[in-house]
């Protein structure tokens, strides 16, 4: 009866080929690696889509499997994001100056080129001093440490204090919102160190690096794919065994699971803080080819569209999550991008950039009514699966566990 | 001295509402006992105070033979100390299977990290397989624990209590929803367990507590009316007079 892991979970083979093929096709369209088909700023755009649908499945984890609809992993997101935007800064600056300094008739000792740098970075802030959260930021792999290490903290010390105290649902959502928001308004203080609310900039072009960003896109590209395969298999793996059992457990009836002995409040930290890893390791990808990072992209309505996206896509699935975030990122792009012909009805022209947020709104309701399982539950028609008739009553008595509608059959 | 659960002088408040009133109670190493009392005497608040559920007031709640004392205890902590409970309603993970569910259950080490790196071995395996012949749920086990019956239900959740392996057991009216024969194979499976570990039933209906043949405690008002046989209780005036009488 025992069989493999793989075997077990056949969507994983399918995920992990279409993923490739995907890849695959987009390197061979590209400018650099293929026949010059796409744009690399349309190649960038699908870089970043695999980032968000990275983050995705950390909500799908931590909403659709253990029930906490956390809206503030968006921060962790962005904490990664300014990690590695640090060093690449910090790094490109340097080789900048290092580079003006050169022709200098006295070399510059190293206290004139760091200050240097600082007169470079924070400039734009009125300052030119290095604040204490860059004391790492010259270095590659202390930045890449602290791109897993300052979310998990984060997640892990807001998770212990929100579980701790027992609380949930709605008022964890609330509470998560709080910390997303007040991220935010820290950031975009000129005192926080980060530039305020310029941001980090310049983060497409790798230091030392004289590649093209032609070439340098469909590297991010592959990167990406890679965390992307990596983040399902792994998420496949914890979901899967009896780790999984009990999260899901948790989601429908969180006292049963208790009264079986189980820590409710150690699960829920162990599953917040790997979710928000795997968010910041996605933010970590994301924004050198963002080019850009600043608080705006914390901000609490990040983390709300992150929610739609898996709701759109299909709750507690994995791979409805990936498509949730694919297409309707792809889809708001293509809308607020302005290339949809407006409508226009006489008096009133529908112009879809504008209209796009009323669409979005209205396809989430329309989903969370007539189709729960999102666009995911497309598959089970194939599948032929069926839901167990609960007679309309949901899968547990918890506010966030499975409805009826939700169920796999 | 050779008691399991000592439970004394416990009150417990409810927005003025007084539930539990200087509450003792205990039971032995290997017993059945039955709860018996009208709607709000406390039975079930009685339950949730010794799972952990609710804290009292005051009293206290000692536990085995290191007289640990459980009002100290988180719910997780205490159900690893050995008490397993049976909710009024059948409460298994709808979602999941039967297997995944006795599996869940299973006495094993609760730690996060111990679950996430936990092999399937043979012995488990054998284990809920044997469990599941008990509760007559051998050819369900892959299914989703949802499709089952309520009666199947209620079965599968007196399989995860055994597969909890407790010391004491604290169930909620297993009777309630039950055809006779269904009944008949209960009262034998809480037989059959309090020969090895206590066993506290909380039941409305007299014919099953008949059937279980054992000690009763009647409880009303949030404390102790009388104890011992059914018979004996039954013969109580007061007894009769706030319970059978009416």
């Amino acid at each position: 009866m025992r069989q493999s892991f793989i075997m077990r979970n056949p969507s994983i083979l399918i995920f992990l080929a279409c993923l490739a093929t995907f890849t695959l096709v987009v390197t061979l369209m590209s400018e650099a690696f293929g026949f010059d088909m796409i744009s690399t700023s349309f190649v960038k755009t699908l870089g970043k889509t695999l980032c968000l649908c990275l983050v995705a499945l950390a909500m799908d984890l931590v909403w659709g499997y253990c029930g906490i609809l956390s809206l503030g992993h968006f921060a962790f997101f962005g904490l990664g994001g300014y990690m590695i935007g640090m060093w690449l800064m910090y790094a490109r600056t340097e080789l900048i100056v290092a580079g003006s300094l050169a022709n200098a008739a006295i070399p510059p000792t190293d206290a004139e080129v760091v200050s240097a740098i600082g007169n470079q970075i924070f400039g734009v802030v009125g300052s030119s001093d290095f604040p204490l959260i860059w004391t790492f930021a010259s270095s590659l792999p202390a930045q890449l440490a602290l791109v897993v290490i300052v979310p998990g903290l984060l997640a892990l010390v807001f998770g212990w204090l929100a579980f701790r105290s027992r609380v949930a649902g709605v008022y964890l959502s609330i509470l998560t919102q709080a910390m997303t928001l007040a991220l935010s308004l820290y950031l975009f203080q000129n005192e926080s160190g980060l530039r305020g609310n310029n941001g980090l900039s310049g983060l497409q072009n790798l230091p030392g690096v004289t590649a093209s960003q032609a070439v340098v896109s469909i590297w991010f590209l592959w990167a990406s794919a890679l965390a992307l395969a990596i983040g399902y298999v792994v998420s496949a793996w914890v979901v899967s065994g009896k780790f999984g059992s009990v999260v899901r457990g948790i989601r429908d009836d969180e006292a049963r699971v208790r009264f079986l002995g189980y820590s409710v409040e150690g699960y829920k930290l162990f599953i917040f803080t790997f979710t928000a890893i795997i968010a910041a390791i996605a933010g970590a990808l994301y924004y050198p080819q963002a080019g850009i990072i600043n608080p705006g992209e914390v901000a609490p309505i990040a983390s709300i569209y992150l929610a739609v996206w898996v709701a759109i896509g299909g709750r507690g699935r994995l791979y409805g999550a990936v498509i949730g975030a694919a297409v309707v990122s792809l889809v708001s792009t293509w809308f607020t991008g302005g290339q949809v012909p407006s409508i226009p009805l006489g008096v009133y022209t529908v112009d879809w950039v504008d209209w796009w947020l009323v669409l979005l709104g209205v396809s989430f309701v329309l989903v969370t009514l007539f189709a729960p399982k999102g666009i995911g539950g497309l598959f089970d028609l194939i599948a032929g699966r069926l839901a167990p008739d609960r007679h309309g009553a949901d899968y547990g008595p918890d506010k966030g566990s499975l409805q009826q509608e939700e169920g796999r059959g | 001295m050779s008691n399991l659960l000592e439970v004394s002088g416990v009150s417990v408040t409810f927005d003025g509402y007084r539930a539990i009133r200087n509450l003792s109670f205990q039971i032995g190493r290997a017993e059945l006992r039955a709860i018996i009392g009208p709607n709000g005497a406390g039975k079930t608040t009685f339950m949730d105070i010794v799972t952990g559920k609710t804290r009292p007031d005051e009293g206290r709640v000692i536990w085995g033979e290191r007289s640990v004392n459980l009002l100290k205890m988180s719910e997780a902590r205490i159900a690893q100390e050995g008490i397993g409970r049976k909710f009024q309603r059948p409460t298994v993970f709808e979602d999941q299977t039967v297997f995944a569910n006795l599996l869940m259950a299973l006495k094993n080490p609760r730690g996060s990290f111990r679950c996430l790196f936990y092999k399937s071995s043979r012995d488990d395996g054998a284990r809920v397989e044997q469990l599941a012949s008990e509760i007559g749920l051998e050819d369900a086990l892959q299914r989703k624990s949802g499709e089952l019956s309520h009666g199947q239900k209620q079965w599968l959740e007196i399989g995860m209590l055994l597969a909890q392996e407790p010391r004491l057991l604290l169930v909620d009216e297993p009777a309630a929803g039950m055809t006779l024969a269904e009944r008949e194979h209960t009262t034998d499976l809480l037989k059959e367990a309090a020969k090895t570990r206590a066993v506290v039933v909380v039941e409305h209906d007299m014919e099953f507590v008949r059937r279980l043949a054992c000690k009763v405690t009647v409880l009303h008002e949030g404390s102790v009316l009388a104890e011992g046989s059914l018979d004996h209780v039954t013969a109580n005036p007061q007894v009769i007079e706030v319970y059978l009488g009416r």
